[in-house]
């Protein structure tokens, strides 16, 4: 096991929406309300959940895209959130992002070439002209696009070739991390398939870490090594993915892989639903947050948030499991 | 509703002192001395300081500008540094003919401008649009100075049906009616290619609303879609526009006042500004704020009429 | 690049036929301006005062004004003024305006309230008497006119530039720079700027015929460029002693304001519709 190359611990971002000037009561999202993982050299660490659980907000924050208001994120030795300036930029450099819309997460007035010239410009990681226009063509090739494709503009790419060009960008600045945010979900599911393929391919090749943040379990099951589950702004489970699907330990996971499609013949026929709708963050349920939908739900459920606990190589936070359940 | 009014007024207040501050400042920045102005060179240096006393200049800036704006707000505008008649006097002595103009114009083009406008929209892309749309163009690329003078050339000189002299007997209605024609029907013009257009454009948006296939596609009769459907809800931008022209107005008004030779609140701004009658703009201007905030509110006001949203808000 | 925005122009122009007439007086206009010293025939300050106010003849194409001057040199020669006085005007108030509405934009917060306030109490003038103030405070001279009419319009522009960038700078590629590395000024004036483009140029064209219609007004006031120097509102306040007499003294400019205005107004609106995607959809 080598050592973590990122750790997060009680990563917090809360929005205060209202109050104030406007009309509307204010109110407080507790978008990522204090959680903690650690990544490992060139491993892929996923995160999973449903629409508003928050992921999408905890992967930025890690970045810093998102200023976080309270909590820990260590990279490599470094401190990211006391950074600042040229510190900073050079944790720019190492930690990168993917984002999950191809079609705004490029300038539609730049060339590709451009694009992908100009954070090597920025950071200063060619010495010529020339040195910058080979480096724009072996990205290129690396992410199996045409080397014309540097003269051309996004809108004459499909979608999952603007995905390639965005994870081309990323490349571009040398990067150790990458935070994938769900990169794939925009895509058709064959386009999925190869996209994953590439990004499976260049982690081997370049000995990338991932943060990968999805709501497909299938997905992250193919890509991942070891996965969290989130759920309203909390990690509820954390684990090896073989693990985590293979024997879910938190009823909500198990509700998420139970719904997700498996091509197994044998389970054809047992299908469960998800039962009920994620709550609103701005308002989530007292004491375990999943309690409202948990077929297991207990008194004690309702009252106090389950303790983190440690079950095998695991992180699970239930009461169903935890020092006072079974 | 009063409480409508009232939250309205209220959120009109900081905009209200911003301009008036704007005002103070430049006001202030005319470079040369008040007291000098109205005195003249010969004065001797005790007289100078004996006016700059009464007009209030000699204080610091911040009591002056306090002085300011608690008289603004109570009314009290001041007076004249030429005439020495209070400001207020002096506007409610022109009022009358610059509302006269501008009503009459803002009806014109309202009686116009939205059956054009409407018609436009309805027959949109067809001979009768393209007439519409290039001659509201050349009426709105009309400067009101231009066309008045046109105005004044045929009709009043070459065909003398109208007066080339307009100052109205205010008592005399048939000669207030008679030399307001010329002057309403140039900014009436403008007013007029500016609704159409706008009510042109807002009826085409709401055409191509759901709402309103639907209500054409259950067979509901054309002409009843438009009066129920169609139209209240185009009104709304038309609405904001008139509420702006009436602010737009004064500019054009100082224009049809030169030229027709009327007297108004453009005139008496010009000339202040030419006799450097400093306490005069200031009045003048403190004026001309309030008139855009009640202008405002007024809009705001036939926006709750019309949309009934509004008022919950 | 270049070729990029020439081919867009062009797209965008063949759609709306009115643009073309618009854009073929205006470079009529400017095309009689730039070759002044050539077409203009005689000189516009030349007095002859055994030739006043003579009406159009084969000699004065378009009569003479009190003072003998030749009208339809003085109308060529007016143009320019007309013409570089707006040009001038819009660009800097294109220039500083627009930046004032980006940068404000895209910074947001507090600081992006107070500003756009304080571009709403400019706004809460109408053009005119802005100018008219402004003009009377500095003095009037060509400068102070490009400045007063610059700063009428720079309120709308602020507020053009920024509705756009307030959309823009919350699409991914925003963020992506962020991500990079890229420092903000790059982000603003690199990204955003070239997406807000479009909207600000259409605001250029059709704000250019407020400003000549500004520059005439106050000319006419007697508030605009010093004479002798022709000016088209300038001729119109002269020709307006003599009405009765030589109407065409009268005539002529206004006819030529009127064409500069409603040319400027079918080249701006040619182009917002243009480019208009709701108006493009239907």
């Amino acid at each position: 096991m080598s050592d973590p190359v990122l750790t997060v611990r009680g990563l917090r971002k809360h929005f205060a929406t209202g109050g104030g000037l406007s009309r509307a009561a204010a109110v407080t999202v507790r978008a990522v309300d204090g959680i903690g993982f650690e990544v490992r050299a060139g491993e892929a660490f996923g995160i999973v959940g449903e629409s508003g659980c928050g992921k999408s907000t905890a992967g930025r924050a890690i970045l810093r895209l998102i200023e976080p208001d309270a909590g820990e994120i260590v990279y490599r030795g470094q401190d990211v959130r006391a950074a600042s300036g040229a510190a900073l930029r050079a944790l720019r450099r190492r930690l990168q992002i993917v984002f999950q819309d191809p079609y705004s997460s490029l300038n539609p007035r730049r060339s590709i070439g451009r694009a992908l010239a100009e954070p090597i410009e920025v950071h200063g990681l060619a010495a010529s002209a020339q040195e910058v226009r080979a480096r724009v063509a072996s990205l290129l090739d690396e992410v199996g696009l045409p080397a014309d494709a540097a003269e051309r503009y996004p809108h004459e790419f499909s979608g999952g070739q603007r995905q390639r060009i965005g994870i081309a960008r990323a490349l571009s600045v040398e990067p150790e991390l990458i935070v994938a945010d769900e990169p794939v979900s925009a895509l058709d599911v064959s386009i999925q398939a190869q996209v994953l393929e590439l990004m499976r391919r260049l982690q081997a090749q370049r000995g990338l870490s991932f943060v990968f943040i999805a709501h497909d379990l299938g997905v992250v099951r193919y890509f991942c090594q070891r996965v969290a589950v989130m759920y309203l702004g909390r990690i509820v489970e954390m684990g090896t993915a073989a693990e985590l699907f293979g024997d879910p330990l938190h009823p909500y996971t198990r509700m998420l892989r139970d719904a997700s499609p498996v091509p197994d013949p044998a389970l054809r026929g047992r299908m469960p639903r998800i039962e009920g709708e994620t709550p609103s963050p701005a308002n989530p349920p007292s004491g375990c947050h999943f309690h409202p939908r948990c077929p297991h739900a207990m008194p004690a459920c309702r009252e106090r948030y389950p303790e983190e606990t440690r079950v095998g190589g695991r992180m699970v936070a239930c009461h169903l499991h935890g020092p006072g359940g079974g | 509703m009063l409480w409508y009014v009232a939250k309205r007024l209220l959120a009109a207040m900081p905009t209200l002192v911003a301009v008036l501050t704007v005002v103070f400042v430049i006001v202030r920045i005319i470079p040369g001395d008040p007291a000098l102005t109205v005195l003249g060179d010969q004065a001797t240096p005790q007289a100078l300081a004996a006016l700059r006393e009464k007009l209030g200049i000699d204080k610091p800036l911040l009591a002056q500008y306090l002085d300011f704006i608690s008289a603004a707000l109570t009314g009290d505008l001041g007076r004249s540094l030429v005439s020495g008649r209070p400001v207020i006097n002096e506007v409610v002595a022109v009022l009358p003919h610059t509302l006269d103009l501008t009503i009459s114009s803002l009806v014109l083009g309202t009686v116009l401008g939205v059956p054009l406008g409407v018609w436009a929209a309805l027959r949109r892309n067809r001979l009768a649009d393209y007439v519409i749309r290039i001659v509201s163009l050349v009426g709105l690329s009309f400067p009101v100075f231009v066309s008045g003078i046109f105005l004044l050339m045929v009709f009043a000189l070459h065909y003398r049906l109208f007066p080339v002299i307009g100052t109205a007997n205010l008592s005399d209605l048939g000669d207030r009616t008679w030399k307001l024609v010329l002057p309403t029907i140039t900014l009436g013009l403008v007013m007029v290619a500016y609704i159409t257009r706008v009510t042109r454009s807002a009826m085409l948006q709401v055409l191509s609303e759901d709402y309103v296939r639907t209500a054409r596609a259950k067979g509901v009769p054309a002409r009843l879609v438009i009066r129920r459907h169609a139209l209240r809800n185009a009104l709304i931008p038309v609405v904001t526009v008139v509420g702006l022209y009436l602010g737009i107005n004064i500019g054009n008004s100082v224009l049809t006042e030169i030229v027709f030779n009327r007297p108004g609140l453009g005139k008496v701004i010009v000339t202040a500004l030419n006799q450097r009658d400093y306490a005069m703009l200031q009045g003048l201007m403190v004026i001309y704020c309030f008139l855009i905030v009640v202008t405002n509110l007024l809009t705001d006001l036939a926006y709750g009429l019309i949309d009934p949203r509004v008022k919950q808000a | 690049m270049t070729m990029r925005i020439l081919a867009r122009l062009l797209q965008v122009f063949g759609t709306n036929k009115t643009s073309w007439v618009g854009l073929g007086i205006f470079a009529a206009i400017c095309a009689m301006a730039l070759l002044a010293p050539w077409i203009a025939g005689s000189d516009p300050l030349e007095q002859d005062i055994i030739a006043k106010l003579r009406p159009p003849s084969g000699e004065h194409w378009f009569g003479t004004d009190e003072f003998g001057r030749d009208v339809y040199a003085r109308l060529v020669w007016g143009a320019r003024i007309s013409l570089s006085v707006s040009i001038s005007a819009i660009s800097l108030a294109l220039v500083v305006g627009g930046t004032i509405g980006l940068v404000s934009g895209y910074v947001g917060g507090r600081f992006d309230m107070l500003v756009m306030q304080a571009m709403d109490v400019i706004l809460s003038f109408p053009a005119l008497i802005l100018g008219l103030i402004i003009v009377a405070l500095l003095g009037p001279s060509q400068t102070n006119l490009i400045v007063a009419i610059a700063l009428t319009a720079m309120a709308p522009f602020a507020r053009i530039a920024r509705a756009p960038t307030l959309i823009v700078k919350e699409r991914q590629f925003v963020e992506a720079g962020r991500a990079l590395g890229f420092g903000h000024a790059r982000i603003i004036f690199v990204h955003v700027l070239p997406n807000i483009l479009s909207e600000v140029l259409v605001m250029a064209s059709l704000w250019m015929a407020t400003a000549v219609r500004v520059e005439a007004s106050l000319s006419f006031i007697g508030l605009g460029v010093r004479p002798p120097t022709p000016t088209w509102g300038g001729m119109i306040r002269d020709g307006f002693e003599n009405i009765l007499d030589a109407p065409w003294l009268c005539i002529y400019p206004g006819l030529a304001i009127l064409a500069l205005i409603f040319s400027l107004n079918m080249l701006g609106d040619g182009l917002r519709d243009a480019t208009d995607p709701k108006l493009r959809g239907e």
